[in-house]
């Protein structure tokens, strides 16, 4: 069960795992996502559905190593497993003809929106997707991105490929173009989603966005995940992970993500050490 | 003693019945108040083999015995007890297990004092017989031997069942069905079995290693388990029913959605569900950060709200996680509380601060988001309301505020909308809850059943098993009605 069947690396420190798990291979729907424990001792956390392949009965998940639970899903290799995976959760994002849709994803954001834009386009819209990351290097999934999309437009926030500058200033730009955009989909860090909200609202534009919250059941039982949208609490992983850009609560998505930094860190630490130690015995 | 013959009273004799020395109703050793609020062990250790058979020894063994009715599930108690009382341990532990699967979790978390023991004649004239308590016992016992009993399992009769939720219902249905030869396959959302018995009851009140071997004995009846399967999303109902073969469904999905009171500040960080609160204490296993994973905030000052048993164990679990002050903050007074009189009895030792009618107004937070305080306001008891209770009413300009950097919410839940969502003809009530009938447990749906709190909303493990009980009868005649 959930045995991985290849791993890649895409960039420095974002993984790329092809796992087994046939039925939710068959049954997930773009925006939909899985809780997974990596082990006995493991915590659970959430990670979107980046695509699948139901005849292999694979699923794919793209994963930024940011923390212990990240860094030791970044270590498996093909062949191990992962104990525990739950799925598909949440609501499917809803698809239909709208018409022009731009996906933006800033960053590791372009994993999660790849799927979204794939059923957008799947679904007869004309996708223009914007992809932005802090350099090259860590520019990921573009030429996933050009298969799924009619035009894709590439930003790096110091020049190094591309657009320079942000996500948002290729929107700008798209804007001063004079294009008509019918719905703007945005997923990447809470700064980049909340500033595109903003850009899209000052020009009307309806604007979903795909939030990443601390979770624990995934199944609205502990509704840890809550935010504000539109000023009432919403558990993200059984009424979202979708909301209306214009209505999410940005700062304080961001400082509820900020909950545990600290147990983070020192598990983060702890972590380190043991990895100097094991890798001082292989010596 | 049936076979001795009568003896017939001898009247030239005036007979003083001599009165049988009282033997007082035996109590369970436990550990110390103040050294137990800092470890997760459980709480009292159990009866020995000879407590065990003098408390059994007060059993009158009634000719129709009230304890029975009072049992949810329907235990043959004077049956168990008078083994027990004769020493035949492995018989009592046969007699409760026709009964119930999960005898070791009710001993421990059953209201056994609103349920068998309140009507125990006994208890009229001196305390009612420890029948929790030898139940308990009896179970520990059999688990203790190595060797637990596995009744005789009927052939199978070529139908298949699906359990939604590893929960008290889910279990007593899927085992009392396997008994009956059924081929049953439980489907539960989380990792691990057990339902609120893993997530939601703590390690010093019901021990997950004996939740783990009463499952364990619920495989061994041939139940299938799969975990980490949310139904409505892994499979709907229908597909169970026409792709995966399945002939008939028990709802036991459990509790939903936890309540908040909807005031200022319930979103700064520190701030949780008792839900949240304690499955990161209890299924995942926070309380040995950084052993496990999962973090859950290192309080110092915490202020549980609500009066329940959920309440108790999350102020009870704080303690544990090195709190120093933990305040149970409730709006009514203390007779109105809902959770047990042992619960409130081990949280008042430990020494957990009550703040009776009391109420939260707002959480004050610091420049980071995090809980610092929170502004309560006293109540005082009106005329009664809707639910028999005095209603608290406010008392102007009584707020005061409370120093505290975590709140735990414990004030119920409301019905998961997962799978209802999933299957628009599964009829609910306006909460959402299923609509399922009182004696069979029969949804809108054909051959789906529902019981426990998906049904009744929040109430307790045994009454949860009862309508797992009561259902599985329905659901053993339904199947059987089939032509498979």
């Amino acid at each position: 069960m959930n045995r991985i069947i290849s791993k890649d690396r895409l960039a420095e420190g974002i993984v790329d795992l092809r796992v087994e798990a046939p039925v939710i291979a068959r049954k997930r729907k773009a925006g939909q996502f899985i809780l997974l424990r990596i082990d006995e001792t493991g915590e659970r956390i959430p990670l979107t559905i980046v695509d699948s392949n139901p005849e292999e009965g694979s699923i794919r998940l793209i994963i930024q190593e940011v923390g212990k639970t990240t860094y030791s899903l970044g270590e498996l290799e093909a062949g191990d497993s992962i104990k525990d995976i739950a799925g598909p959760l949440g609501k499917a994002t809803h698809i239909e003809n709208f018409g022009t849709v731009v996906c933006i994803g800033g960053g590791i954001g372009v994993a999660p929106v790849y799927p979204i834009a794939a059923a957008m386009k799947e679904a007869g819209n004309r996708v223009i997707s914007i992809i932005g990351a802090r350099n090259h290097d860590l520019m990921i999934m573009e030429e996933d991105m050009k298969k799924v999309s009619d035009r894709l437009v590439v930003a790096t926030d110091d020049g190094s490929y591309g657009i320079h500058g942000f996500v948002t200033d290729a929107l700008q730009s798209l804007i001063d173009e004079g294009l008509k955009i019918d719905l703007v989909v945005a997923i990447g860090p809470v700064p980049m989603m909340k500033f595109t909200s903003l850009l899209a609202k000052k020009n009307n534009l309806p604007t979903i966005v795909s939030l990443n919250s601390v979770m624990v059941d995934g199944t609205g039982m502990c509704g840890g995940c809550r935010v504000s949208v539109g000023g009432k609490s919403k558990f993200v992983c059984v009424d979202g992970p979708e909301f209306d850009g214009h209505e999410v609560d940005y700062d304080e998505l961001t400082m509820r993500q900020s909950a545990y930094h600290d147990m983070e860190k020192e598990a983060m630490d702890i972590y380190h050490k043991c990895k100097i130690g094991r890798d001082g015995e292989d010596k | 003693m049936a076979d001795e013959p009568k003896k017939i009273p001898d009247v030239t004799k005036k007979t003083v019945k001599p009165k049988k020395p009282k033997i007082p109703r035996q109590k369970m050793p436990e550990q110390e108040p103040l050294i137990r609020a800092h470890n997760f062990e459980e709480v009292p250790y159990g009866y020995s083999i000879e407590t065990a058979m003098i408390e059994a020894s007060r059993c009158i063994m009634c000719k129709k015995p009230k304890c029975i009715h009072g049992c949810p599930v329907g235990i043959d108690i004077p049956g168990f007890i008078r083994e027990i009382r004769d020493g035949n341990l492995k018989k009592a532990a046969r007699i409760m297990k026709q009964s119930n699967a999960l005898p070791a979790i009710c001993g421990r978390v059953c209201p056994q004092e609103e349920q068998c023991e309140i009507v125990c004649v006994v208890g009229i004239k001196q305390e009612p017989v420890a029948i929790g308590r030898l139940e308990r016992f009896i179970a520990d016992w059999e688990r203790d031997q190595g060797e637990i009993e596995i009744p005789e399992i009927a052939p199978s009769t070529g139908r298949k069942v699906a359990i939604v939720g590893a929960g008290p219902a889910g279990l007593t249905v899927a085992g009392e069905l396997a008994k009956l030869g059924h081929q049953v396959t439980v489907f539960e959302a989380l990792h691990k079995p057990g339902g609120v018995l893993m997530y939601g009851i703590p390690e010093f009140r019901l021990p997950k290693a004996i939740v783990e071997a009463e499952v364990d004995y619920v495989r061994q009846l041939g139940v299938e388990f799969v975990y980490n399967a949310v139904i409505g999303k892994y499979f709907t109902l229908d597909e169970l029913m026409e792709e995966e073969g399945f002939h008939s469904i028990f709802i036991g999905s459990g509790a939903g959605l936890p309540y908040f009171m909807n005031i200022p500040g319930e979103n700064l960080i520190g701030v949780y569900s008792a839900n949240e609160y304690l499955t990161r204490s209890n299924l995942m296993k926070a309380y040995d950060f950084p052993n496990y994973d999962t973090p859950i905030i290192r309080s110092k000052k915490v202020a549980v709200i609500g009066g329940g048993n959920v309440a108790m164990d999350s102020a009870r679990t704080a303690l544990r996680l090195g709190a120093d002050d933990v305040y149970l903050v409730y709006r009514r007074s203390r007779v109105e509380m809902p959770a047990r009189d042992e619960e409130i009895h081990h949280a008042e030792e430990e020494g957990i601060d009550f703040r009776l009618l009391t109420n939260p107004i707002k959480i004050n937070g610091d420049e980071n988001g995090r809980v610092k305080s929170m502004t309560c306001i006293k109540m005082e008891l009106g005329e009664p309301d809707a639910s028999g209770r005095r209603r608290p009413v406010p008392i102007e300009g009584s707020e005061y505020e409370v120093e505290v950097d975590t709140v735990v919410v414990a004030i119920g839940n409301g019905a998961n909308p997962l799978l209802p969502e999933a299957t628009p003809e599964l009829k609910t009530n306006k909460w959402g809850n299923i609509l399922a009938e009182d004696e069979t447990g029969l949804t809108s749906m054909k051959g789906i059943y529902a019981g426990g709190d998906i049904v009744i909303g929040a109430a307790t493990v045994i009454l949860a098993m009862g309508a797992g009980k009561s259902a599985s009868k329905a659901m053993n005649e339904y199947l059987m009605s089939l032509d498979v």
